[in-house]
């Protein structure tokens, strides 16, 4: 075996780089916690944990750099240690099985959160009391929406996701009669009448509301709860031409409407929308509160559910700390709003859901049996003695 | 040697009628008021019902940081008890406005107020006070003031304070929290004073009596004059005054005092007196209990104690009927404030410790074991105290900042107790000792603020989860901690003193090692049922909460400590350092995530306790900078080195 080989296994089997990476991470976790005040929770998760680098901007020139190993990199690195220490020192002993267990289940911890961390989505309803809704909204992805409204009874919709909005360029989608020319795309700007705001570049749009509008770019905001509001400028290009050029965006509080070839289509900026194939109406929302205090006993959402091809059709109860589970999906009751009218539940898609349970019981059994047989042995020796 | 022989049982016997007394039930004096009778009556505060003696301790505590009205210029205090104190502020309130219950101590808000060092300075009545307080012994100044020496400046501390809340309660001046809590107070102060009478009536019972007398030609005279016809002026007049006094009083009374009518089927529809007044315009007559306690009142100023304690009997009869199980309640919280069965076991772990300490230095097996019978009998103590709140609140153990504080010293005093049974080195009393004490003491100041059995926010609801993730967190904390302390005495005896030989030591370290292993699984199963709380209520298995972070740094750090020793990678005296940074990490996630104010647990928000933190923080660093002092400069070590 070379030098090298030898000494890159020793490296990552060692049982010191497990003690580093675990005081790298208690120093992560510290500090993304530190952190949370500044960014809110969603931006500490992008930026430390959901990263390989914790990138930080050196005060004053604008340039970020690598300040710290960020979650992916530890948790990787944390990963492979595990495997590399167990697979190299394998035994098959009853006195190690507990340690055993519990690594196994550290693993799958791992993996079942970096496997969350890829695959579940969280988006939210807000649904007034008597509306009806099958679908909820991402929390700050926006999509752009083309309706063809045409037909009464229903619409047809082509949405364009953010990220795609990101990359300009031309989309063409079958049921499209046009193409659609991303010409810009501000994830964070401020929209003023140019009446109100003077000296403000030549407008772009050409068609709907946009030339009147002035659209100043602003920096993405980390925090979830103050949220940011994207515009784009999209042209829609028939095979006769150009049908014109519209800003769009979710500052702009009407509707957008084009008429091509006998059909009405809207054309919106929206909050991503995820569609199910059931839909929720909200009965009623309760808020109660203990007797003579503002102190919230309980919320409770009723909701009648019905699935798309009527197999299912029932009320049921949300409340706090009793969620629903249907199709893969959890709802619960996340707030209220509008004078207790219109209730908000978290959608949450978790495709993993199960890992963290089997991980909790593979890690709580492990230690029980290695702290069992410590105690044991104390226990012999002690008597022994 | 007899005494050395006989000397713990003495302790124990000493200890165990030391707490017998305190649960004794005082006798009531023949032909004096009944006033525990009356402490125990219920009423509904804070969406729970709880005795009156409660909300005279608590609202006590929240005015002024005690529960005794005295002042330190005459030593006779002005009541007795809380409850006299509270009866004297619902029945007799220009007498309370003259006791001194406002606690004062930022100079700018004294200056604000009006108070000169004039009326500060302590007069003592003694020359041998007075002499102490030059040196020093005692205090020269004031802190508490009473209603009457604020009452000119009310205008200007509402003021004030206005300007102070609107600055967020995180970053506000120590001059803006003291203004913001002074008006606080007294809000509720002068609610109290409207709870069951009208401050400026004269008589409240001859008002009420006359008020149901009128009644029905006032009632006659309203509806006459609504049709426009003829109709007596001065009696529709009076039914308006009387009208607007009731609705002063359903705005401001404090209690929720007046029980659910018989036809009410929620056992929780307390009403106040203003409301239950008010209503006697629909029903014709005023609300029994409304009569009651206005008689209550009356016979309390004039001194008919024979009535009074009639009254309060009737009263408590008439509520057996639907409320047997909340009297049972009341009851018992009565008997469990004044038993003050925490504050009994603070003064029993004190003496605990410092047995134990001595037992180091002399009569190891006698003064060890008494040290142990103490911890027994405290431990005991705060069981059945904590026991008591559960059963009170229908809850687990742990629903609070102040209940985590029990909870912590009641896990880690049981694990000594196992320690000591197992080693009898006087080592887990010390832990004991000194972990019991400063847990109580912390649970103490936490109780400042208020009523300690809160009623438990939505989020909160689930007595399951707060039966096993919060229970079982809170003992990983408490096993942390006591790992802590188990290496703060290493350190002390090994540098300190040359009591550490190689027994004691390798006993200690064993001790650590197998504390932070139960640590380990305590607190990675208690987090990680968390997340699986959170995954059943929200559907989200982790969501890097500070207070999930938090528990996660302590996991992480207890993983640390193992993988260590498992690797060789520290010996002894490195293991105990670890063990002490474990008191850092885990004062961190207890207290101090709390004062960040962000995330879904932070509803245990914490003000000034700061200062406390970081000095705990670096007395920590401290101790294990001490303990890395090279092995010559270890008393214990040294002499060993030597000897041999």
């Amino acid at each position: 075996m070379s030098d090298f080989i030898r000494q890159s296994r020793d490296f990552f089997v060692s049982i010191r780089l497990t003690v580093v990476l675990l005081i790298m991470s208690m120093i992560l976790v510290f500090a993304a916690t530190l952190a949370q005040v500044e960014l809110g929770v969603w931006g500490v998760q992008q930026k430390y944990f959901h990263s390989f680098f914790v990138m930080q901007e050196i005060p004053h020139t604008g340039i970020t750099v690598p300040a710290f190993p960020g979650g992916y990199l530890i948790g990787g690195l944390l990963l492979i240690n595990l495997l590399a220490a167990h697979i190299y020192r394998f035994k098959l002993e009853w006195r190690k099985s507990g340690i055993q267990l519990t690594h196994a289940g550290l693993i799958l911890l791992l993996v079942g959160e970096l496997l969350t961390g890829l695959l579940a989505e969280e988006s939210l309803m807000r649904i007034d009391e008597g509306q009806t809704k099958h679908y909820s909204e991402s929390y700050r992805q926006y999509e752009l929406a083309l309706l063809d409204l045409t037909n009464p009874s229903y619409n047809e919709v082509v949405a364009i996701p953010e990220t795609v909005l990101a990359e300009t360029g031309t989309i063409q989608h079958p049921q499209l009669p046009f193409k659609v020319k991303i010409k810009d795309y501000f994830p964070n700007a401020s929209l003023q009448r140019r009446s109100q705001a003077p000296g403000t570049p030549a407008a772009r749009a050409t068609a709907g509301i946009g030339p009147s509008i002035a659209v100043i770019p602003l920096p993405l905001n980390p925090k979830e709860s103050e949220g940011n509001l994207p515009a784009t400028f999209v042209e829609l290009a028939g095979t006769e031409g150009s049908l014109g050029t519209w800003l769009v965006s979710p500052a702009l509080g009407q509707p957008q409407t084009v008429v091509y070839q006998g059909h009405t289509w809207e054309i919106t900026l929206r909050l991503r929308r995820y569609y199910q194939t059931h839909t929720v109406k909200l009965l009623n929302f309760t808020h109660e509160k203990y007797a003579g205090t503002d102190i919230p006993k309980n919320f409770a959402s009723r909701i009648q559910l019905t699935t798309d091809n009527q197999s299912e059709d029932r009320e049921v109860l949300i409340y706090m700390n009793n969620p629903l589970r249907y199709a893969g999906l959890t709802y619960y009751q996340a707030g209220f709003e509008n004078n207790d009218r219109t209730s908000i539940l978290q959608v949450v898609r978790n495709p993993n859901w199960i890992l963290p349970y089997i991980a909790c019981l593979m890690m709580g059994l492990g230690l029980l049996i290695q702290f069992g047989i410590h105690l044991v042995n104390f226990s012999r020796q002690r008597s022994a003695a | 040697m007899i005494m050395k022989k006989y000397f713990p049982f003495i302790v124990l016997l000493l200890g165990a009628a030391f707490v017998f007394n305190t649960l004794r039930v005082p006798e009531q004096p023949t032909g004096s008021f009944n006033l525990t009778g009356f402490g125990r009556l219920p009423v509904l505060v804070n969406g729970r019902i709880k005795p009156l003696d409660t909300v005279a301790r608590t609202s006590l505590l929240a005015m002024q940081g005690r529960q005794r009205v005295s002042t330190p210029e005459i030593s006779q205090a002005f009541v007795q008890s809380p409850i006299e104190w509270l009866a004297d502020i619902l029945f007799a309130p220009n007498k309370a406005d003259t006791y001194p219950v406002f606690k004062i101590e930022s100079s700018e808000v004294l200056d604000l107020v009006g108070l000169s060092a004039a009326d500060t300075k302590i007069q003592y009545d003694s020359s041998a006070k007075r002499f102490m307080a030059v040196l020093g012994f005692l205090p020269s100044t004031k802190s508490r003031f009473s209603f009457n020496q604020l009452q000119p400046k009310l205008a200007e501390i509402e003021r004030q304070a206005q300007l102070a809340e609107s600055v967020e309660p995180a970053v506000r001046t120590p001059f803006q929290k003291q203004i913001a809590h002074l008006r606080e107070v007294m809000v509720l102060y002068q609610r109290l004073k409207h709870s069951l009478q009208l401050p400026d009536s004269p008589s409240f019972l001859t008002e009420v009596t006359t008020f149901q007398n009128a009644l029905p030609a006032g009632v006659a005279a309203v509806r006459a004059r609504q049709k426009g016809e003829a109709h007596d002026e001065p009696a529709f007049k009076a039914m308006l005054e009387m009208a607007r006094r009731y609705e002063i009083m359903e705005k401001f009374a404090y209690l929720l005092a007046i029980p659910p009518a018989d036809n009410e089927p929620s056992l929780t529809a307390w009403s106040n007196t203003g409301q239950a007044l008010l209503e006697t315009f629909a029903t014709g007559s005023v609300n029994p209990t409304v009569m009651a306690y206005a008689t209550l009142g009356h016979t309390w100023r004039s001194g008919q104690p024979a009535q009074f304690n009639e009254i309060v009997q009737l009263y408590r009869t008439q509520l057996t009927k639907r409320f047997t199980v909340p009297l049972e309640k009341s009851d018992l919280e009565t008997r469990f404030n004044a038993a003050e069965p925490f504050y009994s076991s603070m003064t029993l772990y004190a003496y605990a410790f410092l047995l134990a300490i001595f037992s180091w230095l002399k009569w190891p097996e006698a003064l060890g074991r008494s040290a142990y019978y103490l911890v027994l009998i405290a431990f005991t103590l705060t069981t059945a105290g904590i026991l008591t709140r559960m059963w009170l609140e229908g809850r687990p153990p742990v629903t609070n900042l102040y209940s985590s504080a029990l909870f912590v010293g009641w896990g880690s005093v049981g694990l000594c107790l196992i320690l000591e049974k197992i080693y009898r080195n006087a080592i887990g009393s010390v832990a004991a000792g000194m972990i019991g004490f400063a847990t109580l003491l912390i649970a103490h100041h936490l109780s400042l603020t208020g009523d300690t059995l809160e009623m438990m926010r939505a989020v909160l609801d689930s007595n399951f989860w707060l039966a096993t993730h919060v229970v079982v967190v809170t003992a990983g904390y408490a096993a942390t901690f006591l790992a802590g302390f188990l290496a703060i005495i290493y350190v002390v005896r090994g540098l300190l003193t040359k009591s550490l030989d190689t027994v004691t030591a390798d006993a200690l370290t064993r001790m650590v090692y197998g504390i932070v292993c139960f640590a380990t699984l305590f607190s990675l199963i208690g987090t990680v049922l968390g997340g699986i709380w959170a995954d059943q209520s929200w559907g989200r298995f982790w969501g890097w909460d500070p207070k999930e972070n938090g528990a996660l740094i302590i996991v992480l750090w207890n993983a640390i400590i193992l993988h260590c020793r498992w690797g060789g990678l520290v010996k002894q005296r490195g293991l105990m350092s670890l063990a002490i940074f474990g008191n850092i990490v885990t004062s961190w996630s207890w207290f101090g995530v709390n004062m960040l104010g962000v995330g879904l647990h932070s509803y245990g928000f914490m003000d000034s306790a700061f200062v406390w933190l970081v000095a705990f923080v670096s007395s920590q660093l401290v101790i294990i900078g001490l303990a890395s002092l090279p092995l010559n400069l270890w008393r214990s070590f040294r002499t060993q080195n030597t000897a041999s």
